[in-house]
């Protein structure tokens, strides 16, 4: 993207005006979540005022308005991850939520006491305790894939940890910590061979480039609306068409049912089955109108720029002596992890912060990950479609006077 | 022996120096942070440990002759120093000035935004515990 382009969607984020610290904000915790554009804002404000009413109720015009609306923004997340049958996404409150009804519903009729869960090295606790909590109450097992000394992940070791007893793969796409990218090719190789169904964790993929779910396959895809330009508070969980059926709906209520008595209920099929009372309808259209705002631009177009900036991020901080950057790689997601010398990746985020810079520092949701690399955080800079080179330019030269601080 | 007001004018007045260079008011209080001695390791204890903190503080109470006494330790050097003010501020004064003491300086001498109920922030934990400490001494010593 040429600086033109780049400006043109700046001009979209109200928030990018801000200054913070009496600085211009620079924001770089797109992973903890991503800035709104105006035109997913005002998507949520003119439902409020032109169309809010339940959907999938009423006869009424507002009611056929809104569900029209909402059943249009499953469409268009099933366009947008190159689904066939819309059915196939439930909107959730989120990643953590979509992994917990999988986890929740598996636990009904799928896993049995003594079965192996693989997960990796470098999980989300999202995509960790919902199988800890599991394995603890039905005495079953997590196997752990392990990372090579560039921290990408073991594929041989994996491959070893296969078992008649495994029963679920569970790994991210990207690493929310590093940025790197898991062989989804790789898993589902291993997947397909033993019959075991697999989760992917595209909370911090789909953010930043083109997933298309036909082409990877998985059983359950997850990812946060907030993380993709969308409202907090919304997600998606996309089912295979086998677990579409077969996956017990853990929540029950309202719009699930065809005929209920009190002797028995009879369920509706597809998404309807999985989301129970009144959804969170204005935050399901924002996310379609934060779709619509990605797909203008296009995914590979962003994937693109994030990359040119992820290198030069990784080319600048790589000139100073002091800092380590954790899970370098020329292919990787917007998402680059360091540490300055032994100084606390706090004190290195609460001076940034007085640069207007915003940085996430700490554990990142991934202790584990951090005790395998023996620290107890990280500094991690995330990009999105809005940042620029002049702002990783800037916090470089920030930094730099940072380190000099702390010296 | 200075009142902890007195203690706090003190600090006010240095800091006040600094005017509106943020930078120069972190770096003093990053030497002070470097200055404060640290903890013994044995001291370094699951009990010490102040929740609420992204960066760990330790924090160590006791209490003689009617005056509580305070040292304390952390791994992040910022937090160290605003450990370090506390201290400089609480340390070797009576528990029921301590209990009572409203603390306003933090505010005056620009570092508010560490009196925010973020979780990455401990102060307003490492001020709770100096209290609840002085408290519980008080209780203790009644008597």
């Amino acid at each position: 993207m040429d600086t033109k382009e780049i400006e043109a969607i700046r001009a979209q984020f109200p928030i990018l005006k801000r200054m913070v610290n009496k600085m211009p904000l620079v924001y770089f915790d797109n992973g903890a979540t991503v800035q709104k554009p105006e035109q997913v804002i005002r998507s949520m404000s003119q439902f409020y005022e032109q169309t809010n009413s339940n959907i999938h109720r009423g006869v009424h015009t507002l009611s056929r308005e809104s569900t029209i609306l909402f059943e249009q923004a499953r469409e268009t997340v099933a366009r947008h991850f190159c689904v066939a049958n819309a059915q196939q996404l439930i909107f959730t409150a989120g990643t953590t939520d979509s992994i917990n009804m999988v986890a929740q519903g598996l636990a009904k009729n799928w896993l049995r006491s003594g079965d192996e869960i693989i997960l990796s090295t470098y999980e989300h606790h999202s995509n960790i305790l919902p199988w800890q909590v599991w394995a603890e109450e039905n005495g079953g097992h997590l196997k752990v894939i392990p990372l090579l000394s560039d921290q990408s992940m073991d594929y041989e070791a994996f491959e070893k940890l296969l078992s008649p007893a495994t029963r679920l793969i569970a790994v991210t796409h990207v690493s929310n910590t590093l940025g790197l990218q898991t062989d989804v090719s790789r898993i589902r190789k291993a997947a397909l061979q033993l019959n075991i169904p697999f989760l992917l964790d595209g909370a911090q993929s789909a953010p930043h480039m083109k997933v298309d779910l036909t082409e990877l396959a998985p059983d359950f895809f997850v990812c946060s609306g907030h993380k993709m330009y969308g409202p907090t508070g919304t997600g998606i969980l996309y089912l295979s068409e086998r677990w579409l059926r077969e996956l017990p709906a853990v929540r029950t209520g309202g719009g699930t049912i065809k005929t209920v008595s009190f002797e028995k209920t009879d369920y509706v099929e597809g998404a309807l089955r999985f989301e129970p009372g009144t959804p969170n309808i204005a935050g399901v259209i924002g996310f379609a109108a934060a779709l619509d705002f990605l797909n203008t631009i296009g995914m590979d177009k962003i994937a693109a720029h994030e990359q040119q900036l992820v290198r030069l991020a990784q080319q600048l901080l790589g000139q100073l002596d002091e800092v380590e950057i954790y899970g370098r790689s020329e292919n990787k997601a917007a998402v680059i992890s360091f540490n300055v010398g032994k100084q606390h990746p706090f004190d290195v985020g609460t001076l940034l912060d007085k640069f207007g810079i915003a940085v996430r520092t700490g554990h990142h949701c991934t202790q584990p990950l951090m005790a395998s690399l023996n620290i107890p955080g990280t500094v991690r800079a995330t990009f999105a479609a809005y940042n620029t080179e002049q702002e990783v330019d800037f916090f470089v030269m920030k930094l730099k006077r940072v380190i000099e601080m702390l010296r | 022996m200075s009142s902890i007001s007195e203690r706090e004018a003190e600090i006010i007045s240095e800091f006040e120096l600094f005017g509106e260079d943020w930078e120069a008011r972190y770096e003093y209080l990053i030497d002070m942070g470097k200055d404060l001695p640290s903890i013994a390791p044995e001291l370094k204890t699951e009990e010490r440990i102040i929740q609420g903190c992204q960066s760990l503080v330790w924090l160590n109470s006791t209490y003689a002759d009617n005056k509580m006494h305070f040292t304390a330790d952390s791994d992040a050097i910022i937090t160290k120093g605003m450990v370090a003010l506390m201290i400089r501020v609480l340390t070797d004064q009576t528990p029921e000035e301590i209990v009572k003491a409203p603390l306003t300086f933090i505010d005056q001498i620009g570092l508010r935004e560490h009196l925010s109920p973020n979780r990455a922030n401990g102060l307003v934990s490492m001020i709770t515990r100096m209290k609840t400490d002085s408290a519980a001494a008080l209780i203790e010593h009644k008597n």
